[in-house]
């Protein structure tokens, strides 16, 4: 029953969602103020429908209720709780209802916190977020629906994917949609703008906190996924240039680019048509995301099921969405009014050619994902597109667009000083230079590429510092004065510093665990001992164990530093009940310089295991420099110019003549 | 500055930057695309010794057997047609098992054996790489619904969020 009112409440959802995406978009063209109105209460209906819809899903799940097609598929009586939860969006009819719930969720918060936005504006804003509502809500309807039943109802289900089973990948997937559905705003946002015919700076104040926000949760949700890719799975790596992993990387890079131009907009009212571009491709990139992992064109480790019907609809959903607003691109941008004029040298030009970078580099990642597809389809053959593609187009790229972000913030608007910024930042160039120097000595030169990359994450992180310490005078006046400056920055000065000081550490640490990664890959008996590094490792035994619904093989490994104890590592070999596959779980000791790894494989039934352990240097910088940058973009989040009922009086300080910066 | 010195900026700017992605992208195709072989055409014509390649079949049945140092296996990758030998120093994915579908990336070496750097399986029991279905189906051996196809519906298994694909280097 519980079930059917899912069911009944999709459909609920989707008529506010069809009425949603019609009546206000009239009303707003001709100044009907009740059409205009009905978008809040719509937006807040289809949330509440899907909520319910969802809830009901969830129920399913966790009763374990076989009569249901997806549940049967997806759950087992013993599966602990928590897996029998995200089992809900564990497959692919469940995370599409899962999608759909977080867009309505978006156009609910829009709809809820939005009383100071004009109200055309907001009407046109929402109604473009029903059409995506409504288009996916069909979608899950007609190809994927998550309620459909299976009569007899079987008495056992099958069991969750056991690699799914674990705590990083429970959240990852929420995560990562939040990230990806939540550019749907910035999208409505930018169709609206163009139905409007104008965009100001406040148009830009009101789309950054939910870019910002959706760029948060994207981060950590890739982050959380190249985790959990990286003890899961037990081959050492964390990122394998994948085309899904490449389908949520490329609207990061778009997103970040976005963040950056709305900036523009924001304070200089420059780059106007520019953002609004950006804005539509950020979300036509987490579009074909979702195309190509639930179409099936790709095979990859985290595709969903194959089938041709849903790819279809989904790529009608795409051309529409994309061509549909282009199109209103194309004819509207040019009636936009021209904004500020900046020299090449000045923040908004650095912003600039950062964007230009960014898109440049998303563009060869596009490239590289749908090329082998559009050879097959061709006939050309079958090939694959791998590490080193991306290492000889990508990394390139990215390394002036690093370098790059240490100088702009130091770069005035309008006019800016670039010897002035180059001579404050000596102290930072110095210390890139000796950081490259070190980086080459350690491994004889032999890489000089990762000698480099090293160099450029001290750069940008020594010039985040520095920026930072500019702002604050630091050594210049008083420690005293100093901190009261500190204490009165914005906090949106200091997200930025966090989130640029996140991404260095994350790039230093990303150089240096795919430059000096090394792996020994032996048969052991209990007492043999394995040597990288200044660590050894002595296999102490192998012994079974047992979890909630798996066994497993044990290994015992006793870490040796120089001759004392260090640490013990228990990496596992686990077998689930449900369904029969072996999986690797890895065991790692973080410290600060890197991770010991430790994977154990198949016996030889002679009493000797094959054991594979790597030496990962700086992969925790990875992690914690992906945390820095979540944390600078919530930092940002909580600058006062965001908060509910700030825009008010932020626009009395935008009358006045451009204070401050 | 005027608007039209600026723009003229920003479009010299775009074009060298495309030129240089261009650049970048057609060299890297040039050298690091990896191409598909199956074992007939291996067997028509070896490939350039040192280029990386991929190759994929079935593993034969009682191909596989460990060299003396416990962590070097050798064996052939069939079409069903013709068959390849391979060398591979490390661990075998989970669900490598002769008779089932593989994927291995390596290259040939002076002496004309291939030396695999990577050994791709999916995690999962009846998944058959979309590679090796082809090279199959090329070789007139494929017979469809023989159970090894990756139909949903015969196997919800594959209908799974993630069928990992199983890489060991």
């Amino acid at each position: 029953m519980i079930i059917e009112i899912g069911h009944f409440a999709l459909v609920l959802a989707l008529v506010l969602a069809l009425a949603q995406a019609t009546l206000p978009l009239i009303g707003a063209q001709r100044g009907i103020r009740a059409w205009m109105a009905l978008a809040k209460p719509a937006a807040l209906g289809q949330f509440a429908f899907l909520l319910i819809a969802y809830g009901a899903l969830v129920h399913a799940f966790v009763v374990a209720d076989f009569s249901v097609l997806v549940v049967y598929q997806h759950a087992h009586s013993q599966t602990p709780l928590i897996y029998k939860i995200a089992a809900a969006w564990g497959q692919h009819e469940g995370s599409l209802l899962l999608w759909v719930l977080i867009l309505a969720l978006f156009g609910a918060l829009v709809a809820f916190f939005g009383d100071n936005l004009p109200p055309r504006l907001k009407a046109r804003a929402l109604a473009v977020q029903a059409m995506i509502g409504s288009a996916f809500i069909l979608f899950a309807l007609f190809t994927s629906n998550p309620f459909a039943r299976l009569s007899p109802a079987p008495l056992e289900g099958q069991e969750l994917n056991p690699l799914l089973q674990d705590p990083g990948l429970a959240f990852h997937p929420p995560m990562l949609y939040i990230g990806y559905v939540g550019f749907s705003m910035a999208f409505s946002f930018a169709v609206a703008a163009l139905i409007e015919g104008k965009i100001d700076a406040a148009w830009a104040r009101w789309v950054r906190p939910w870019t910002l926000l959706s760029w948060v949760c994207l981060t950590g949700g890739i982050a959380l996924g190249a985790r959990w890719a990286y003890y899961e799975l037990g081959w050492g790596g964390w990122w394998f240039w994948d085309p899904v992993e490449n389908a949520s990387f490329m609207p990061w890079l778009m997103g970040t680019a976005l963040l950056h131009s709305a900036i523009v907009v924001e304070k200089r009212d420059a780059l106007k048509a520019w953002t609004l571009l950006l804005a539509i491709l950020t979300f036509g990139f987490s579009l074909l995301g979702t195309f190509l992992v639930r179409s099936g064109v790709i095979t990859s480790v985290h595709a969903f099921a194959q089938d041709p019907a849903r790819g279809l609809f989904i790529l009608g959903i795409l051309a529409l969405a994309l061509g549909g607003s282009l199109t209103l691109f194309a004819w509207r941008a040019p009636t936009l009014k021209a904004g500020g004029l900046f020299a090449p040298v000045s923040r908004e030009g650095s912003l600039m050619l950062n964007n230009l970078l960014l898109a440049t580099a998303t563009a060869t990642v596009l490239l590289g994902t749908l090329y082998p597809l559009a050879l097959d389809i061709l006939g050309g053959g079958s090939v694959s597109v791998g590490t080193p593609y991306y290492t000889a187009t990508f990394v390139p790229l990215a390394m002036p667009l690093i370098a790059l972000a240490g100088i702009g913030p130091l770069l005035g608007w309008k006019r800016g000083d670039l010897k002035g910024a180059l001579h404050r930042l000596w102290v930072a160039g110095g210390l890139a230079i000796l950081a490259t120097g070190v980086a080459l000595w350690i491994d004889f030169g032999k890489q000089a590429l990762a000698a480099a990359g090293i160099g450029l994450g001290v750069w940008m992180l020594a010039a985040t510092f520095t920026e930072w310490a500019e702002r604050v005078r630091l050594f210049r006046i008083g420690l005293g004065a100093s901190l009261r400056r500190a204490i009165h920055l914005p906090r949106a000065a200091y997200g930025m510093s966090l989130a640029h000081a996140g991404l260095a550490v994350a790039i230093i640490g990303i150089t240096a665990s795919s430059a000096w990664k090394s792996e020994e890959v032996r048969q052991m008996k209990p007492n043999d001992s394995i040597t990288i590094g200044s660590f050894s490792y002595v296999l102490q035994g192998v012994t079974p164990a047992r979890g909630e619904n798996y066994i497993a093989e044990r290994a015992h490994f006793k870490v040796m530093k120089d001759g004392q104890f260090y640490t013990d590592l228990y990496p596992e070999r686990r077998q689930y009940m449900v369904q029969p596959m072996p999986t690797t779980e890895a065991a790692i000791e973080s410290h600060l310089l890197g991770d010991l790894y430790a994977v154990i494989g198949e016996s030889d039934g002679k009493g000797a295991w094959t054991v594979r352990i790597y030496e990962e240097p700086l992969v925790p910088w990875i992690w914690s420099g992906c945390l820095l940058m979540v944390l600078g973009g919530i930092v940002s989040l909580s600058d006062r110019r965001y908060r509910v009922g700030a825009p008010s009086r932020a626009q009395v300080a935008q009358a006045l003549p451009a204070a401050g910066e | 500055m005027k608007r039209k010195t600026l723009r003229l900026y920003l479009v010299l700017i775009s074009l060298g930057l495309l030129g240089t992605a261009t650049a970048l992208v057609l060299n890297a195709f040039d050298r690091e695309l990896v191409f598909f072989f199956s074992p007939s055409e291996i067997a028509a014509e070896q490939p350039v010794p040192g280029r990386i390649i991929r190759l994929g079949g079935l593993v034969e049945t009682g191909s596989v057997t460990k060299l003396g140092d416990g962590a070097t296996f050798s064996f052939r990758i069939t079409d069903l047609k013709a068959s390849t030998s391979i060398a591979y120093r490390g661990v075998l994915p989970d669900l490598f098992r002769e008779g089932q579908g593989v994927v291995v990336q390596g290259t040939f070496n002076e002496s004309g054996n291939f030396v695999a750097s990577e050994v791709l399986a999916k995690h999962d029991e009846n998944y058959l790489p979309p590679e090796v279905a082809k090279a199959l189906k090329a070789s007139g051996r494929w017979q469809e619904g023989a159970g090894t196809e990756a139909s949903p519906a015969a196997s919800p298994g594959t209908t799974q969020g993630t069928s990992g694909e199983g890489n060991s280097q």
